[in-house]
C-alpha cells in the first residue's frame, strides 16, 4: 500500500514513474480520439484494428530474427503492428463498401481471422524455438514488467505526439460530428478527417499494445469516452473529461500493476477505468442512475399530492 | 489410421460441431445487424469460466457452463444499462462491458495462478481442441464396442446435443425467424412477439458460444458467428439455403483448418503443428475472400 501510494506520488523509482507518465500521456490520447469516435459512431472500428495487429507483431518478430538475429525490437514490433492493423482497416471498408455485408460483420471477419492467423503465426514461432518469444506473450495482455527504459520513452513520446494532434484537431472533430454538411460546406475535407480520426486510434491501439495488449487496448478509446458522455452534452467537455478520466485511469492502473504483484496491467488499466465509470453511471448528475430514481420518487410525490403540473418548470427532465 | 481414430477425429468432429452451433444463429444475428454479439458473448464469458474452474477446483463442465451463462446475464443486464443511460450506440455500450469482464476474467486468471490452478488466458483465447483426445478407439473394430463410446470427451457430447438442438430449433421456427430477420415490423403487425424471438436468438448465441468455448477458445466461436454467415451470404438470397450452406462452410472449416494444422506441417517435414483453432479461422476467413470475390449475390445493393 506505501509502496502504491509513493509511486502515486512519482517516488518509485524512474522506471516506473516513466512507464506511469507513459500510460497517463497514452490514457489522455486514447480517451481524446476515442470521445470523437464515439461522435463519428467508429467505436467498434478499433477492435478490428487492435485484433488486426497480432499477425504483423508476430511476422516482424520473425522478419527481426532472419534479417537482424534478434527479434525483440519494440520498434520494429510496432512497425508490424501498424501495418497489419492499417490492412484489417482497409480490408475492413473494403467489405463494407464493395459487398453486401454491413460494417459489424466487417469488423467480426477481419478481427477473428487476422486474430486467428497471428494465433497461427504464434505457434509456428513455438516451434521454431527463436530465443525472446516470450515477449510475444506480453503484447496479447500487456505487460509493462521488464520494459526497457528506451521503450518506455518511445511509447510515452509517441503517446504525446498523437495526444498533440488530437487537440490541434479538435475544433474539426467537433464540427464535423453535428454536422457534416456544414463542415463541408466550410471547407472541410471530412472524408479525410475521418480518415486522420481513424489514422489517430490506430495510433493509440498500436502505441497502447505493449501497456494494455492486443485485447484490452481499445477499453482506452471506449469507456473512458462513454464516461464522460454521462457528464456532460457538450462535445468540448466531453473531448476533455474522456481524456483527463483516460490519463487518471491508466496512471492509477499502471501504478497499481508496478506495485502489487499478479496484477497484469491492461486489466488493471481497464478495471480502474471501468471503476470510475460505474461510479458515474451511479453518480452523474442528470444521467446518473440515483438522479433518475431521486427524479421519479419527486414526480411520485407531487402526482400523489396533487401539485403536478404536466408542464412543470422541470420541463421533460 | 488408428492415430488418426485417436488423436484427430473427436477434435476434426468437436471443431465441426461448434462451428455448426455458433454459425446457425450466427445467420440471423448476421441479417439483423449484430454480427459482433457472438465477439462480446466470448469475451464477457472468461470471468464467469474462471469462477466456475475455481469453484469446481477443475474443469468441471457443469460449473463452467453455469458460471458462463450467469456472467452472460450479468453482462445483458449491464449492457442495457449502460445503453440507456449514457444514450450511446450499441456498439460503444457492447464495448464498454465486455472489455471489463474480460479485464475481470484475466485478473482473477493471474491471481489464480498465484494458487496454482491450471487455466490460462492462452487457454481461454485458443482453446485445447488438440488435448480432446479418445485413447479407448483403438481401431475400427473398437467402435463397434460401447464402453469405447462411454470413454469418449464428455465435451464432444455436450457439442453435439447442443448443435442439434439448435439445427431442430431453427428448422421448426424458420417461419418466424425468416420474418423477424428480414421485416420485424410485418411481423410485429401479424401479432408475432417479435421481442420474444429476437430476444431467443440472443440467447441461442449465448448458448452456442459457451458450449463452444471451453473446448475449441474464443477466437474460434467469434469465426464461426461471422465468417460461415458472411460466406453464405455473399452465395444465395434463399435464407434456408444460406442457413444450411453456412453449417456446411462451417464444418468445412473445421476439417480443412484441422487437418493443415494437425497434417500438413508434418508433411512437409517440420517437427511440430500449428494451433488447430487458429487455423480454422483463417480457413473460414478464407471461404469469405472466396465468397467476396466470386460469390452470385456478393454485390452490395445500392
Amino acid at each position: 500500500m506505501r509502496e502504491f501510494l509513493g509511486a502515486l506520488a512519482l517516488q518509485g523509482g524512474y522506471n516506473t514513474t516513466l512507464v506511469m507518465v507513459g500510460a497517463a500521456l497514452l490514457g489522455a490520447a486514447g480517451g481524446g480520439v476515442g470521445a470523437f469516435a464515439l461522435l463519428r459512431r467508429r467505436s467498434l472500428a478499433s477492435d478490428a484494428m487492435s485484433h488486426a495487429t497480432l499477425p504483423g507483431i508476430v511476422l516482424a518478430f520473425m522478419i527481426g530474427h532472419a534479417v537482424l538475429g534478434e527479434g525483440r525490437f519494440v520498434w520494429l514490433l510496432l512497425m508490424g503492428a501498424a501495418l497489419t492493423a492499417g490492412l484489417g482497416l482497409w480490408v475492413t471498408t473494403l467489405i463494407a463498401a464493395r459487398t453486401r455485408l454491413r460494417e459489424d460483420a466487417a469488423i467480426g471477419i477481419v478481427l477473428s481471422t487476422f486474430f486467428a492467423a497471428g494465433v497461427v503465426l504464434l505457434t509456428v514461432v513455438q516451434s521454431l524455438n527463436l530465443p525472446g518469444q516470450a515477449g510475444l506473450q506480453g503484447y496479447l495482455l500487456g505487460s509493462t514488467a521488464g520494459m526497457l527504459r528506451a521503450e518506455a520513452e518511445l511509447i510515452a513520446a509517441a503517446a504525446a505526439v498523437v495526444a498533440g494532434a488530437v487537440f490541434a484537431l479538435r475544433n474539426l472533430f467537433i464540427v464535423t460530428a453535428f454536422d457534416e454538411g456544414f463542415a463541408a460546406a466550410r471547407g472541410v475535407n471530412t472524408v479525410r478527417l475521418d480518415f486522420a480520426l481513424l489514422i489517430l486510434v490506430l495510433a493509440v491501439v498500436v502505441i497502447g499494445l505493449k501497456a494494455a495488449g492486443v485485447v484490452l487496448v481499445i477499453a482506452l478509446t471506449i469507456i473512458p469516452p462513454v464516461t464522460a458522455r454521462l457528464w456532460t452534452d457538450r462535445a468540448r467537455d466531453m473531448a476533455l473529461i474522456a481524456a483527463g478520466l483516460g490519463a487518471a485511469g491508466a496512471y492509477v492502473g499502471a501504478g497499481l500493476s508496478a506495485t502489487v504483484p499478479n496484477l497484469p496491467t491492461g486489466a488493471v488499466i481497464v478495471l480502474v477505468q471501468f471503476a470510475v465509470f460505474a461510479l458515474s453511471l451511479a453518480l452523474a448528475p442528470r444521467r446518473g442512475l440515483v438522479a433518475a430514481a431521486v427524479r421519479r420518487a419527486r414526480l411520485v410525490r407531487e402526482i400523489k399530492s396533487g401539485r403536478w403540473r404536466p408542464a412543470s418548470a422541470e420541463g421533460g427532465a | 489410421m488408428n492415430e488418426f481414430l485417436q488423436f484427430s477425429l473427436v477434435p476434426m468432429a468437436m471443431a465441426a460441431l461448434a462451428a455448426i452451433a455458433c454459425a446457425l444463429p450466427g445467420n440471423f444475428l448476421l441479417l439483423r445487424g449484430q454480427s459482433l454479439v457472438g465477439d462480446a458473448v466470448s469475451h464477457v464469458v472468461l470471468p464467469g469460466v474462471v469462477i466456475g474452474f475455481l469453484i469446481s477446483g477443475g474443469a468441471s463442465a457443469v460449473w463452467i457452463m453455469a458460471g458462463a451463462a450467469m456472467a452472460a446475464v450479468i453482462a445483458a443486464a449491464a449492457f442495457e444499462a449502460v445503453r440507456r443511460a449514457a444514450r450511446v450506440e450499441a456498439g460503444a455500450a457492447m464495448g464498454v462491458v465486455f472489455t471489463a469482464m474480460f479485464a475481470l476474467g484475466v485478473l482473477l486468471l493471474e491471481q489464480s495462478n498465484a494458487r496454482s490452478v491450471h487455466l490460462d488466458v492462452e487457454h481461454a483465447l485458443y482453446g485445447n481442441l488438440e488435448s480432446h483426445i479418445w485413447l479407448a478407439a483403438e481401431n475400427w473394430a473398437a467402435l463397434a464396442r460401447a464402453e469405447t463410446w462411454r470413454a469418449m470427451p464428455a465435451e464432444a457430447a455436450t457439442l453435439a446435443g447442443v448443435a442439434a438442438a439448435l439445427s431442430l430449433l431453427v428448422a421448426l421456427f424458420f417461419k418466424e425467424l425468416r420474418l423477424v430477420s428480414f421485416d420485424p415490423d410485418f411481423a410485429r403487425s401479424t401479432g408475432m412477439p417479435t421481442g420474444v424471438v429476437q430476444f431467443a436468438v440472443v440467447l441461442a448465441s449465448a448458448l452456442a458460444a459457451v458450449a463452444a468455448f471451453s473446448a475449441v477458445g474464443s477466437i474460434l466461436v467469434i469465426a464461426m458467428f461471422v465468417c460461415p454467415p458472411a460466406a453464405a451470404r455473399l452465395m444465395t438470397d434463399d435464407l434456408a439455403r444460406q442457413v444450411w450452406l453456412s453449417a456446411g462452410v462451417g464444418a468445412a472449416s473445421a476439417v480443412i483448418g484441422f487437418l493443415a494444422a494437425g497434417h500438413a506441417p508434418l508433411w512437409l517435414g517440420f517437427q511440430s503443428t500449428v494451433s488447430a483453432a487458429g487455423m480454422i479461422a483463417v480457413v473460414s476467413g478464407l471461404f469469405v475472400l472466396g465468397a467476396a470475390m466470386f460469390g452470385a449475390r456478393r454485390a452490395s445493393r445500392a
